[in-house]
């Protein structure tokens, strides 16, 4: 009988330590005071550690951002480095509270991986990146061609949905991590690189001469780049997805990290009021408080300045895409009121 | 005495019980909590709304694999994708286990050599080899072997068709002709000559007592005969030449730069190991029994193949097991320099699909499985050279 009712106790112990705690990621974050955000291993412009330790670029900022609407403290994260196959799964199990990590917005993703996805942070697409001298112009020609790549992204599928799209052969090198590809390609085992444009981009400046290698003008695919929180924590989901709009928003109104309190006391622009919580208290429609974006900007700034700061200066990636709606770009805010 | 003995029945059977019982209610909690851990694991998956089951499979795998023993294109499904990713580390492990265990052979003997500068240089290699990480050891591999091989356009020509650059070895690709089916025939027959002539010199040996050199008889048999069957049939094998078009080598057999430094990776580092485990067995058999045999005139190498040999192995065999177990497993290792093995591509599944359980149990089913097989034929092996005690 004894053991019976300690195989009851046990089951008891393992049926609580398994179930699922999906609700309430944002009290979960309040209590620990500190928000667990994956980013990647190192993709200079999104997130990277600098020499410092300190994690910089457009991912990581955003990971800030939400931290200050929530904790009031841009500093209280904790980044969690993913590799690629891991950064949906982290995620879905619980191990980060949120992934903001150049990751593509797809439909399987979303409806069957456990998943959601917030607003997207990046417009990117697909490119390949050869060396100068081949004197390649367009992708179209990459025939018979070695591409290095990386495991566990859309990237694979996209480059042979391409060759076969357009009836080329390549052959794939796929790697575990983004360097050893990128060192593979550097070092000639391959003839191109393939990934995201914007991070061809970012790892064509760590080459010893950036201009004996182009990037091809084709575009293979759409990769909208968004933050993801796990499935079924809708208030979770508000959060993240209103201070990604209230980071486009505040650039589209123009308040700054250098004018927000200035806005905030003075401003007689109704939508900057609101957003501001000088009138009304839009934080509290998500479950934030009402200085929510005084907050996040005050600690990162507006997209514009995140942009500016991580992919223009030490990159020169131009806006395109990620221009706001009223520049021709794709980035529109839904209203905050 | 006889109360007691029937008393004691009763007992025995009681006590038999109360052990069968206790052991059922044991197996049943483990049963129970697999099932538990299985139930809830189902129950989160839905909840967090992730797909689980084996459906996937059959899906269209859309996936690029670099190195396939067989014919591979991208419109094959999910489950034929991961066959080639696990022929690749069959293929892989094999080749590695045969190359480990003669390269390891060479290291044992060489470090109980009686001469200095060659025991040293084999202590070094496997100091060096055993105390370096696997991981560590294949990227030195692998980008020594990039570094050092040259662009495809300017590759080293070895000889007409065999080429060397940074895409791998190209050699060329024997191909059937005309006159194949027979040549076939006509070296089996060979064969099957020198077997029965080696066959024959040992019983003859044992019969007479007088030395038939029966193995390097049977090799000249099979050797003439081939010859002369491959000049009769008007040489049956071609060949097709890999050339250099566009980007790359076309046609031809290739070893890609991936496959040869995983390869050399796994045989420098599991060959240190099997060396002292070939040291050891030698070490372990008395000095005497070598006097012995050399006291009694016989000739060196059949003192190593009589004497020393079948004792060493006794000794040998079962930590090779492990080694070769271990070799298999680090072969996983692959996926950090880009060599198409099982656990890459399943990890690109896991990628695409998000389905983690269901892969990481197949990779465990299919590991599982190599390494009981590898057991097996070593167990097999290991009875068969211990001490038969009568």
């Amino acid at each position: 009988m004894r053991s019976s009712a300690k195989f009851a106790a046990m089951t008891a112990v393992m049926l609580a330590g398994t179930s699922p705690t999906l609700a309430g990621t944002l009290e979960d974050v309040r209590a620990a005071g500190e928000l667990a955000c994956g980013v990647s291993e190192g993709v200079p412009g999104f997130s990277n550690a600098n020499s410092e330790g300190i994690w910089e670029g457009l991912d990581a900022d955003v990971c800030r951002a939400v931290a200050a609407a929530v904790l009031g403290d841009a500093g209280a994260v904790r980044f969690v480095p993913l590799a690629s196959k891991q950064k949906v799964l982290a995620v879905s199990s619980g191990q980060v509270d949120l992934t903001s990590r150049t990751t593509t917005w797809t439909m399987k993703r979303d409806g069957a991986e456990g998943v959601d996805f917030t607003a997207v942070v990046y417009y990117d697409g697909q490119g390949f990146m050869i060396s100068a001298d081949a004197g390649i112009s367009s992708a179209t020609e990459l025939n018979d061609v070695t591409v290095c790549l990386t495991t566990g992204t859309t990237t694979e599928l996209n480059m042979t949905d391409f060759a076969r799209a357009n009836n080329l052969t390549m052959e794939a090198v796929v790697f575990e991590g983004k360097r050893e590809a990128v060192e593979a390609y550097a070092s000639g085992r391959c003839d191109a690189l393939t990934t995201d444009s914007s991070q061809l981009a970012a790892f064509r400046t760590g080459f010893a001469d950036p201009s004996a290698h182009v990037i091809l003008p084709e575009v293979i695919s759409k990769e909208p780049l968004a933050p993801l929180v796990a499935h079924g924590d809708n208030q979770w989901k508000d959060v993240v997805t209103w201070v990604v709009y209230g980071l486009i928003e505040a650039e589209e109104l123009g308040v700054t990290q250098a004018n927000v309190a200035d806005m905030a006391a003075n401003s007689g622009n109704p939508s900057i009021q609101r957003m501001l919580g000088s009138s009304g208290d839009t934080g509290g429609l998500v479950g934030l408080g009402s200085t929510w974006m005084v907050d996040v900007l005050s600690a990162v700034g507006n997209y514009g300045e995140i942009y500016e700061r991580n992919l223009t200066a030490t990159l020169g990636l131009e806006r395109g895409l990620n221009a706001q709606w009223t520049a021709g770009g794709l980035l529109y805010a839904m209203p905050i009121r | 005495m006889k109360n007691t003995y029937i008393g004691s029945r009763p007992g025995l059977l009681a006590k038999k019980l109360v052990s069968l019982l206790l052991q059922g209610m044991v197996l049943a909690a483990v049963l129970g909590v697999a099932y538990i851990l299985f139930a809830t694991t189902q129950e989160n998956l839905e909840i967090r709304g992730i797909e689980s089951g084996f459906a996937f499979l059959w899906r269209e795998a859309g996936l690029p694999i670099g190195d396939s023993l067989i014919e591979y294109d991208p419109s094959r499904s999910y489950g034929y994708a991961f066959l080639v990713g696990v022929l690749n580390t069959l293929l892989v492990s094999a080749l590695a286990i045969v190359f480990a265990t003669i390269l390891g052979v060479m290291v044992g003997v060489a470090r109980v050599s009686n001469n200095w500068l060659l025991a040293k240089c084999a202590a070094i290699y496997v100091e060096t080899l055993r105390n370096l990480p696997l991981l560590l050891t294949l990227f030195f591999v692998y980008s020594v072997v990039l570094a050092s091989l040259p662009h495809p356009r300017e590759a080293i020509v070895l000889a007409e068709g065999y080429f060397l650059s940074k895409r791998g070895v190209y050699l060329p690709r024997p191909v059937a002709e005309e006159g194949f089916g027979i040549f076939v025939a006509a070296v089996c027959i060979a064969l099957l000559l020198a077997v029965i002539f080696w066959r024959w010199a040992g019983a003859y040996k044992r019969r007479t007592g007088t030395s038939v050199p029966g193995f390097w008889g049977g090799l000249a048999i099979f050797g003439t005969l081939a010859t002369l069957a491959y000049l009769a049939s008007n040489s049956p094998i071609g060949s097709e030449l890999p050339v250099y078009k566009g980007f790359n080598f076309k046609g031809g057999l290739a070893l890609k730069p991936e496959f040869a430094a995983l390869l050399i990776g796994l045989i420098l580092y599991t060959a240190a190991f099997i060396g002292e485990n070939v040291r050891s067995g030698i070490q372990s058999v008395q000095a005497g029994q070598i006097e012995a045999a050399n006291a009694l005139g016989v000739s060196r190498g059949v003192v190593t193949r009589l004497v020393l040999l079948p004792q060493a192995l006794r000794v040998t065999i079962p930590a090779t097991t492990n080694d070769y177990a271990s070799l298999v497993k680090n072969s996983s290792l692959a996926v950090a320099i880009g060599y198409p093995d099982m656990v890459s591509i399943g990890g690109t599944i896991i990628g695409q699909n998000g389905q983690a359980i269901e892969i990481i149990a197949m990779w465990m089913a299919v590991y599982l499985t190599i390494n009981l097989i590898i057991s097996l034929v070593m167990n097999v092996l290991n009875a068969r050279v211990q001490v038969v005690e009568r």
